[in-house]
């Protein structure tokens, strides 16, 4: 509620006034209250969306794993593994980050809430975590130069079983985030509701895609080169859809930090892709290229969606307008 | 009433909802007017050409009560054919001279008491030219002026050319509606919707109310704008009715207390005057000059409640043979009212000074002059909440920045004492109808902090301890005070026990000890006590009967046992008025009180204002004074000859009718006279008090604007309960000044920037609001602005969460003469964008102001206004 | 557990039994004087820091809108006078009787009106904020408000993108000062009601611009009111979050405004985000199913 963000903005915006931008008392107008925001954009800084990039990567990593796994690809597998048990602390430390304190998560831990898609999310997340961190820890243990006696054969004999359970759960980590987006009154993301989970599964796949490739050898990284590419394509696509849903909101997209990150986010996803196809079957080092174009294609788009969405929330046109749209239609 | 009075103005917001229609008369489009039916923006101090147009309208489309208006008023009275009327003088009323600034007020007088009415000037009476009056109109608040008999010439048909409603027709006859444009800035069409709505809503059927606080007093004419008001009340038979009447909406929650058992230096309880040094020698002497016999009403009974005052003060010490100790009291030889008292201190004539619950250096007119003057003290106390600019003006006052004012060299020594507030302690707080109401204390004072009445009963204990055993004459009545409050449990007298004295008690007879129920019962014997007559009933039967909380909806619509109202529990003064002169209702609609003829005495819904069983067709012997002489059409019971005054014949120092006189700072020439301003004003013409020109003198475009100040509802004057407070502070975080688009273009002022305001006396900064709800005015062939200013902000103190320029910096101290109020709702200035300078550099530019306009120590204190062209 | 049903008993809904009647606030905006005692009050009842010292510039408001450290906020609008009755005074209160009087020149007399209206939670039949919590901090009460418990709150934020009407906030300040970090928002007085009190900026409330009661009666009240009103000409009266078939399943607390909501900073739509939830839920399995069908077509005949 600080005065001094909102001093630029609260001269009246839109039409529906009169006598143009006097300096004065501003007469408020159908649009809004000052220019003041009605709904509130949500509290979060970026650990949230590197939240949500990270969960995304982990998910789509253990499908990676359980495929490698089951078809034999140790050099994919390790770094799918070892991918989803990264991304996965990494992505926990930064929900608690965003909690400040660890115990605050315990409270998560008291309900668990379908209509709460965090709730959801934290009960998934509570599920994946110890198996894709078992089967991950197999994969460390066995880049170890030793062997740890006991527990590194408990984890051998663990990690099929826990990779193959976390890959079960993935499919929920990597589309609840969506939900956890659309399921608030910020314009830019509720009105992305039917787009926003695919376009996150399309784009954990890019970013597991692309770590795969970049990881592992190329004659081993088919699968992961397709899923990359694979979706990186869906997710440009929906991308597309996801533009027409918003409606206005889509603005947000084209504005600001978030015209940034998008921008950056469908080239790299656009160039990482081509090159793939071009390139990554043939050259290592092309393939870690444009796997990492990918992964971090992946990753702006996260970012460009939540910016988009607290920029939505901070401008009351975003609130107003298609509300008044609906209800005059 | 919406800014300051939010909740009382739930009425006005009830009466709204069973269909009263509300008028909002304002410079401002404030809270109030965003509720209000009609909005009228007029400029600020011209409110009396406005009341003068109203009555104009009346009389001229014969809208008056007629019946009304010839039994209960003054209108047939016949005036002196000596007077002459400010429309035959230009401005001025016979008997003015213009050395002294004063009225010899003997032409003002009935026909017939010519001689006699030296009554009225004994109110001048210590009043010398520049220091003035020894107290005014003050002590009439509560009752007329005496009157040598009540033997008056009257002409019922209103024909005679000297009767008062003749007078008061040529008297007002140029208040046209294009007059009042010319003055006020309101079109006519406006202004007529007014006068029908005003009109159309007054007669036998129906009342209506007129509600004023300060924006109508604080000017240097502000009693008469209350006059006015009440010509048009009892023009259209809207006194002592329900639903009419004249509603002055007080200030701090108990000043209307604080006027009845007073603060004031010329008032003792009661409204009873301060006696006079040279003038009082003797009770008789002074008694006479309160009552003569020959008059009629309730003040001929005067002796009663003086005695009964000296007896709750003295006790058993005052007697019949000590005169009950009436030469113990301190008497008035010249005006000590609180500016005159300021300007002493600038003369070092006064050594110390006591600061409770006040904070003049931001609250009073002249904020500089304010703290000037503190700096002469020997001593100051300052007993208050928080540590308010009063208290640190020494080390954080603004002329400390600008170097006018040094710390070292200041060698006032400042006790500030903590004080506790009112939901810390016991008492009674009495609002603008009369009610006391009893609080209970909520909490314990933190700390040191202590009540008001702590503080006084240990500082006279050890006064009294000091001088124990003097033998100075001057002492004993310091020592022969009764001084014996119970004390409670937690160690605070106990406020029950002061209220118990102010109602006073039998103290002899059989029913010695026990309270008084009426002032009727009191005696000038010696036998009764009673600490103020005007409170006697309020411990009624022994019981507190301020203390009743009975809810509105189990008893009648008048409520008599919600709290207790002075006097004898009267919710309505005057209320005979209610009833037509055979003592019927004027209406069923508007029955209120009257004449039971089968059970002989009055009756109604409130207690009557009158004998009880005076008839309504009784005629008094003539020459009868006192009650006795009043009639049974008498309902003015006050007033020396029974009836409401249209005309003052005397008791005012500035003229018998209202008339419109511009403010002392105005960039408007008079338009009604060739006078400009209140003549008999009081002034304090020195360097730290400067007044801008006004037409006809040269120099007022360099002031080009009206500034007027205010009150938000978010702040309490001069801040000191809320600006310390986070949640009021919040709210109006800071100092500003709110202008039109159109003054915002013309001066380049931007929304929420800075300008800077500057008068005669100095420069401050506020930021800008830009608002519609402030409109230019076209007056007089010209565009006036005005700009609006909230008084809530200073320096700062110890311990402000928000601190700001203080509005009354710019103002300057001219007073009303009948109340020594201050004039600060209407001043002229400029208004530049920007902030103002700092340091030395701002009394630079000020003065730099100062010469463009030509102002001297003696510009505006010209009395009778010179004619322009030597002529 | 998502279920949508119009005009439920929210109270009974979330397991109360032998519920008191709902409760809930009938605003004004009609009769609010601007006095912001309603603000007042309800910092000093809940002990509420305060605020922010800034001056808006937004007429009489200083405090800008609801959040943690503010949960009664007063809107003050400045507009252009609309309409002038034909005898000369305005209808009841100062408002529109048509849009083609909107202009300055229109109006006969000072082209303005200004308009107060006191804001809080809603309260919502169907609230996006407690749905959403992942914690059950956001509680229904037995009167059917909502209510954040702050010793449960873990201070996720969820609920305030969640809210339609961005009432709820964490609150900021000092790291161990009283509820920092935080979500915070109108109990309805929750410790009040359980002692049969009146919330106490309904209790300040000078003229009765705040009305507190069980909504049933509140909403008959408040549409006599908008007849009354009507009758008098003031035919922008009108109820807002009154009508249980709204987005949100109707408001605990309901407002009679003078011009359209968003004049006001309130949504003039508003609907629970958690109504799509369903719908939302299927997109994350076709999502999630199409990942899977996604990785496992990676893997078909892919040469090792
Ligand atoms: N919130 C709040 N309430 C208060 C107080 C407070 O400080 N804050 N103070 C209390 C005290 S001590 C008092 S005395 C009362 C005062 O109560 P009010 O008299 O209501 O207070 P003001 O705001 O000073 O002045 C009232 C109005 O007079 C207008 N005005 C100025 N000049 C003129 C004029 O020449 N003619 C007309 N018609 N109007 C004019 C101003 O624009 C202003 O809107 O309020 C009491 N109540
Ligand atoms: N320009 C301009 N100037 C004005 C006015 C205006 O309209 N315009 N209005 C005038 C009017 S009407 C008034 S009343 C004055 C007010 O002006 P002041 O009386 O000078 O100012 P207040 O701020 O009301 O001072 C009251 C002080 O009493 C303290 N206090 C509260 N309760 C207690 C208590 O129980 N005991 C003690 N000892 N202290 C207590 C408060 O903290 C506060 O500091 O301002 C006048 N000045
Ligand atoms: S502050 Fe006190 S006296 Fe003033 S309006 Fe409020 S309740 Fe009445
Ligand atoms: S208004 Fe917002 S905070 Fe209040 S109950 Fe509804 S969703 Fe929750
Ligand atoms: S911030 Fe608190 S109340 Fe809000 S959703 Fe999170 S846990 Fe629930
Ligand atoms: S109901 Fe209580 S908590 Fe809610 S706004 Fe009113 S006072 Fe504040
Ligand atoms: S207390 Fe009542 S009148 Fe005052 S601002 Fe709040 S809602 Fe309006
Ligand atoms: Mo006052």
């Amino acid at each position: 509620m600080t005065a001094q963000a909102e001093a630029p903005r609260r001269r009246r915006r839109g039409g529906g006034g009169r006598e143009g931008e006097r300096l004065m008392v501003p007469p408020a107008t159908f649009t809004s209250y000052y220019g003041r925001p009605i709904v509130k954009a949500s509290p979060w800084k970026s650990d949230i969306p590197a939240y949500l990039f990270l969960g995304g990567l982990a998910a789509a990593s253990s499908l990676l794993a359980a495929g490698a796994d089951l078809s034999n690809r140790p050099e994919l597998r390790r770094v799918a593994r070892i991918g989803a048990l990264a991304g996965g602390a990494a992505g926990t430390v930064a929900l608690i980050h965003d909690l400040g304190k660890p115990t605050r998560f315990l409270n998560m831990m008291r309900t668990a809430k379908p209509t709460s898609p965090m709730s959801v999310g934290t009960w998934i997340l509570t599920t994946f975590m110890p198996m894709a961190s078992l089967a991950g820890a197999a994969e460390v243990a066995a880049l170890l130069p030793f062997r740890i006696p006991i527990a590194g054969r408990l984890l051998d004999i663990g990690a099929r079983p826990a990779g193959l359970l976390a890959a079960a759960v993935a499919p929920g980590l990597a589309s609840y985030t969506g939900v956890l987006l659309t399921d608030t009154a910020t314009p830019a993301w509720h009105a992305a509701k039917r787009e926003l989970p695919l376009i996150f599964v399309a784009s954990a796949a890019a970013a597991a895609g692309g770590l795969g490739m970049a990881g592992a050898p190329v004659g081993q990284a088919t699968p992961a080169r397709r899923m990359a590419v694979g979706g990186a394509a869906l997710a440009l696509v929906m991308e597309q859809r996801m533009e027409r849903s918003m409606g206005l909101s889509a603005e947000t997209l084209h504005s600001g930090k978030a015209q940034r990150l998008f921008n950056a986010s469908r080239a790299l996803s656009i160039g990482g892709a081509v090159g793939t196809i071009v390139l990554g079957s043939r050259n290592r080092a092309a393939a870690a290229v444009c796997g990492a174009a990918l992964f971090v294609g992946s990753a702006c788009m996260r970012f460009a969606v939540f910016e988009a969405g607290q920029a939505s929330a901070r401008d009351p046109r975003y609130t107003v307008i298609p509300q008044r749209e609906g209800l005059r239609s | 009433m919406a800014e300051c009075h939010p909740v009382g103005f739930q009425w006005v917001m009830e009466a709204k909802a069973r269909g009263a229609t509300i008028i909002h008369i304002d410079p401002r489009f404030t809270r109030t007017s965003a509720m209000a039916h009609q909005y009228v923006p007029v400029r600020a101090g011209s409110d009396i050409a406005f009341l003068g147009g109203i009555i104009n309208y009346i009389l001229s489309n014969e809208k008056y009560f007629r019946e009304y208006v010839v039994s209960y008023t003054n209108a047939a009275t016949i005036v002196s054919e000596d007077f002459q009327d400010a429309d035959q003088l230009d401005g001025l009323f016979s008997g003015f001279d213009p050395k002294t600034g004063t009225y010899d007020t003997t032409s003002w007088a009935y026909e017939g008491m010519e001689t006699a009415a030296a009554a009225g000037t004994r109110t001048v009476a210590g009043r010398q030219p520049g220091a003035q009056a020894g107290g005014g109109g003050h002590e009439f608040g509560g009752r007329g002026v005496a009157l040598p008999h009540s033997e008056v010439h009257r002409d019922e048909s209103l024909e005679d050319p000297f009767c008062v409603f003749q007078i008061l027709k040529r008297h007002y006859a140029r208040y046209t509606p294009e007059m009042v444009q010319r003055i006020c800035g309101v079109p006519p069409e406006q202004f007529v919707k007014v006068c029908e709505a005003v009109t159309a809503n007054s007669g036998r059927e129906r009342t209506t109310a007129w509600v004023y606080s300060v924006g109508w007093t604080q000017h240097s004419v502000g009693v008469q704008y209350i006059r006015g008001a009440a010509i048009i009340q009892l023009l259209l038979g809207n006194m002592g009715r329900p639903g009419g009447g004249i509603l002055a909406l007080r200030g701090h929650a108990s000043i209307q207390g604080s006027t009845d058992i007073p603060t004031l230096f010329d008032l003792l309880p009661g409204y009873l005057p301060m006696p006079r040094a040279g003038i009082h020698r003797t009770l008789d002497e002074y008694l006479a000059s309160i009552k003569s016999e020959g008059q009629k009403g309730f003040w001929t009974a005067a002796d009663t409640y003086m005695v009964s005052l000296l007896k709750a003060w003295w006790g058993d010490a005052a007697t019949k043979e000590n005169d009950f100790g009436f030469e113990w009291l301190p008497r008035i030889n010249a005006d000590h009212s609180n500016y005159q008292t300021i300007v002493d201190m600038l003369d070092d004539k006064v050594e110390g000074y006591f600061l409770l619950g006040q904070n003049p250096a931001v609250g009073s007119a002249n904020g500089k002059m304010q703290r000037l003057a503190m700096s002469h003290l020997k001593w100051l106390v300052v007993r208050d909440l928080n540590l308010i600019e009063s208290a640190t003006f020494w080390k954080d006052g603004p002329e400390i920045a600008t170097g006018e004012m040094r710390t070292e060299d200041i060698g006032t020594e400042v006790f500030f004492l903590p004080a506790a507030a009112h939901t810390e302690k016991d008492g009674t707080f009495t609002q603008t109808q009369r009610l006391l109401q009893w609080h209970h204390k909520a909490v314990e004072p933190r700390g040191d902090c202590r009540s008001e009445l702590d503080f006084f009963f240990h500082l006279g204990r050890l006064l009294r301890a000091r001088l124990a055993t003097s033998s100075l004459k001057r002492d004993e009545g310091l020592r022969s005070l009764t001084w014996d409050y119970p004390m409670l449990e937690a160690g605070e007298p106990d406020a029950a026990a002061v209220l118990q004295e102010i109602n006073g008690r039998h103290l002899s007879g059989e029913k010695a000890g026990q309270m008084l129920n009426s002032f009727v019962e009191m005696k000038a014997d010696g036998s009764t006590s009673g600490g103020c007559w005007i409170y006697t009933g309020v411990y009624t039967d022994g019981v507190n009967q301020s203390a009743r909380r009975k809810p509105g909806s189990q008893q009648s619509w008048v409520a008599p046992e919600w709290g207790w109202a002075w006097p004898m529990n009267r919710r309505i003064l005057y209320n005979r008025a209610s009833a037509d002169p055979d003592g019927k209702p004027w209406s069923e609609r508007k029955a209120y009180v009257w004449w039971d003829e089968a059970a002989g005495k009055w009756t109604g819904h409130d207690v009557p204002d009158f004998q009880v069983t005076k008839a309504p067709s009784f005629r008094p012997e003539p020459g009868i004074g006192g009650p006795e002489g009043l009639a049974g059409d008498d309902p003015f019971i006050m007033q020396a000859d029974g009836k409401a005054w249209l005309y003052a014949p005397s008791g005012l120092l500035d003229g018998p009718l209202p008339v419109h006189y511009e403010p002392l700072e105005s960039p408007l020439r008079n338009a009604m006279h060739a006078q400009q301003s209140n003549p008999t004003r009081e002034m304090f013409p020195r360097k730290e008090n400067l007044t801008g020109p006004s037409p006809p003198e040269p120099g007022s475009d360099v002031y080009p604007y009206v500034v007027t100040t205010y009150r938000l509802t978010e702040h309490h004057t001069a801040g000191g309960m809320s600006r310390w407070s986070p949640y009021l502070a919040e709210l109006q975080p800071e100092f500003f000044c709110e202008v039109s688009p159109e003054l915002a273009a013309e001066r380049g002022l931007e929304h929420l920037g800075w300008a800077t305001i500057v008068t005669a006396r100095t420069a401050i900064e506020a930021r800008v609001l830009v608002t519609d709800r402030v409109t230019p005015l076209a007056v007089g062939g010209r565009t006036i602005h005005q700009i609006g200013l909230p008084y809530h902000w200073g320096v700062g103190g110890g311990g402000s969460i928000v601190s700001g320029d203080s509005a009354n910096d710019v103002m300057g101290v001219a007073l009303d003469p009948n109340v020594h109020i201050q004039d600060s709702k209407a001043a002229a200035c400029d208004i530049q964008p920007g902030r103002r300078p700092t340091g030395p550099a701002l009394p630079r530019y000020v003065e730099e102001y100062r010469r463009r306009a030509g102002i001297s120590v003696d510009t505006g204190t010209a009395r009778v206004t010179p004619h322009q062209d030597g002529s | 557990m998502w279920g949508w049903s119009n005009a439920p008993d929210p109270a009974a809904d979330t397991g109360w039994t032998n519920a008191p009647a709902r409760k809930g606030f009938f605003t004004d905006g009609s009769v609010c004087i601007g006095c912001k005692a309603c603000e007042v009050a309800c910092k000093e009842w809940n002990g509420i820091p305060e605020d922010g010292l800034q001056l808006l510039g937004m007429s009489y408001d200083n405090t800008g809108g609801l959040g943690a450290s503010t949960w009664r906020h007063v809107a003050f609008i400045e507009q252009p006078r609309r309409s002038v009755g034909t005898d000369g005074l305005t209808p009841l209160p100062m408002v529109a009787a048509t849009s083609d009087q909107n202009t300055r020149d229109g109006g006969a007399e000072t082209g303005i009106r200004w308009l107060m209206s006191s804001d809080v939670c809603k309260h919502c039949t169907h609230a996006a904020c407690l749905d959403v919590c992942p914690t059950g901090a956001l509680l229904r009460t037995e009167f059917g408000t909502v209510v954040v418990q702050d010793d449960i709150c873990n201070g996720c934020g969820y609920c305030i993108p969640a809210c339609p009407f961005g009432v709820i906030d964490r609150r900021d300040g000092p790291v161990g000062a009283r509820n920092v970090g935080i979500a915070q928002k109108c109990t309805l007085c929750y410790d009040r009601l359980r002692d049969d009190m009146t919330p106490a900026c309904a209790q300040a409330c000078p003229t009765q611009s705040i009305q507190f009661g069980d909504l049933d009666e509140l909403r008959v009240r408040a549409q006599d009111r908008v007849d009354t009103l009507h009758a008098a000409g003031v035919t922008d009266a009108r109820l807002y979050l009154a009508d249980p078939n709204d987005g949100i399943g109707g408001a605990g607390a309901f407002f009679l405004l003078l011009d359209e909501p968003e004049v006001y900073g309130l949504p003039p739509d508003p609907v629970v985000t958690t109504r799509d939830l369903p719908a939302m839920w299927r997109t994350a399995a076709i999502a999630g199913a199409t990942l899977v069908a996604g990785a496992a077509a990676a893997f078909v005949r892919a040469r090792s």
